[in-house]
């Protein structure tokens, strides 16, 4: 078996709160994912799909198991792997273009070549002629694209992604899903897509990975998506084979949906 | 605002400004009101001086070009007390909001010295660095350190735990971390504290010339007192804050060119 891009093999993370109280958040859950491929983590609210993120690029240490990157453990912070925040992670004081050439400078790599660099990205994600804004004379949709241009001009191996659209209206939304389809076709990495919306994740993904309700939340299924590339997010949704294999996922998330209703209305 | 009710505000301003110029002059002539308080018509006058006679005075300190060489020390001392300030305040302010230890440990002298009245050290800094302008400086230093200090201590422990972490997995080291995302996040806490900064060096300036100096608009006011000149006080006084509203004036304009990418109320233009 040749090294998968990104492996959580058995983790489990229990947080341990200053009274001593513990709480697991995700309990014995192994994910392997390929070079190239684009898997999808659904789960209720609450069940610990962020914290499965920040172990992967190495915010959080397990408390048990390990994570592997193309083979190797990790140790620190991922260097292979690029992250888009659910929440605002631009930094205000900079201009979308400085922004987006932050890693590059961050690298020591030449002005000149960071600022083309930059120009093309923001020409890419649809924000030529915006570089001179800072962040917040920019719509939230814009900022999302921002950050997308921050992340993937370093070009890292695993893009990792925490609800990053969620925040958007329908159409942005769609409108972002196929540019990111798009790009990512042009040049396949490695992408774990976090998301509470199963017709978002079966849109994107090769692979759907649904998690159960926290806490000790873990995997309870997974559902390849077999439909025909290259795909339009609002279209593809519209097909006998996007409804039967929603009917299928949904059926096995549901009975976990209601379990993290009940405990939140308890 | 609009501009035509904004106008209108100004008249209101500029006659409250009259208003209060008659009264003084009515109140303190010698001949136009009979003695109400003082038995003698002139005490008030020599109590509370007498507005023309005072706006003379600035005239002639002005046109003979006497006050501006006071004027530009206590300039000059307001701004070193500005700039040693915040460069003091700023690096202790981020050594200790990043360093726990070097934090918990001078946690309670941090306090001490802030809760002390600090005018009480001119004296002192008086007998260390002479009556010139140093020891002016240090006593607006003194004023300004702890306001930056706290504001960059208080703007580091604030910066956003999404955006650290995003420019770490971007690739930052501890140092640009430190230049890249803690001293602006930092600058802008200090920035909204300028005023309050830059007017304290100034008290700090002319209250140092005002307790011992040879030059700078607190020694005029001072010297005019010892001769019980009380119209000289007051022109003192009016010069001085006319002095200090320009400087205010001043940092806002500052103030717009570097904050910005900071949001301002009632800025709609979004794309």
């Amino acid at each position: 078996m040749s090294a998968a891009a990104l492996a959580l093999e058995s983790v489990r993370v229990t947080f341990v709160s200053q009274d001593g109280t513990r709480y697991t958040a995700i309990h014995d859950t192994t994910l392997r994912v390929a070079p190239g491929e684009f898997v999808s983590v659904v789960g209720p609210t609450g069940c610990g799909k962020s914290t499965l993120l920040n172990v992967a690029v190495g915010l959080l240490q397990p408390s048990a198991g390990a994570v592997r990157v193309f083979g190797e453990p990790l140790s620190g912070l991922n260097r292979k792997a690029g992250y888009l925040f659910q929440t605002e992670a631009l930094m205000p004081w900079r201009t979308a273009l400085g922004n987006v050439t932050a890693g590059l400078e961050f690298r020591k790599i030449a002005k000149e070549e960071a600022k083309k660099r930059g120009e093309a990205w923001l020409q890419r994600v649809g924000l030529r002629g915006f570089g001179e804004r800072y962040p917040h004379q920019l719509s939230g949709g814009m900022r999302k694209r921002v950050a997308l241009a921050q992340t993937l001009i370093l070009d890292p191996e695993i893009i990792l992604m925490d609800e990053p659209f969620s925040a958007l209206d329908i159409q942005t939304r769609h409108l972002m899903e196929n540019q990111l389809l798009e790009i990512w076709s042009a040049n396949r990495k490695s992408v774990v897509f976090i998301t509470h919306d199963l017709e978002e994740a079966i849109s994107l993904s090769d692979r759907v990975v649904v998690l159960s309700a926290g806490p000790e939340a873990h995997p309870i299924g997974e559902f390849t998506i077999d439909l025909p590339r290259p795909r339009d997010v609002a279209e593809v949704r519209l097909e006998p084979r996007f409804i039967e294999l929603h009917t299928q996922i949904w059926h096995a998330m549901k009975a976990e949906v209601l379990k993290s209703y009940a405990r939140q209305n308890q | 605002m609009p501009a035509r009710i904004s106008r209108r505000l100004r008249w209101w301003q500029l006659g409250l400004f009259a208003a209060v110029l008659v009264v003084w002059h009515v109140a303190t002539s010698p001949t136009l009101l009979p003695p109400i308080y003082f038995d003698n018509p002139d005490k008030a006058a020599f109590f509370f001086g007498e507005p023309l006679k005072v706006f003379e005075r600035i005239w002639v300190w002005f046109s003979t070009g006497f006050i501006y060489r006071h004027l530009w020390v206590t300039l000059l001392e307001t701004l070193m007390a500005f700039v040693v300030g915040t460069v003091l305040g700023l690096a202790m302010g981020l050594w200790l909001a990043l360093s726990p230890t070097a934090s918990a440990l001078l946690d309670p002298y941090i306090k001490a010295l802030n809760s002390m009245p600090r005018v009480i050290l001119a004296p002192i800094f008086g007998v260390w660095f002479g009556l010139g302008m140093a020891s002016k400086v240090a006593l607006g230093v003194t004023l300004v350190f702890f306001i930056v200090f706290f504001n960059v201590y208080q703007g580091v422990r604030e910066v956003s735990h999404t955006v650290l972490s995003n420019a770490r997995i971007l690739g930052a080291s501890d140092r640009q971390l430190l230049r890249h995302v803690y001293v602006p996040s930092a600058m802008s806490w200090v920035f909204a504290s300028l005023h309050n900064s830059v007017g304290l060096a100034f008290v700090g300036a002319v209250v140092g010339e005002y307790l011992g100096s040879a030059e700078g608009v607190g020694y005029v006011i001072l010297q005019a007192e010892g001769t019980f000149d009380i119209n000289s006080v007051f022109a003192g006084i009016l010069v001085l804050t006319a002095f200090a509203l320009v400087l205010d004036w001043v940092v806002t304009l500052a103030e717009r060119r570097l904050l910005l990418w900071q949001p301002r109320g009632g800025e709609t233009e979004k794309i």
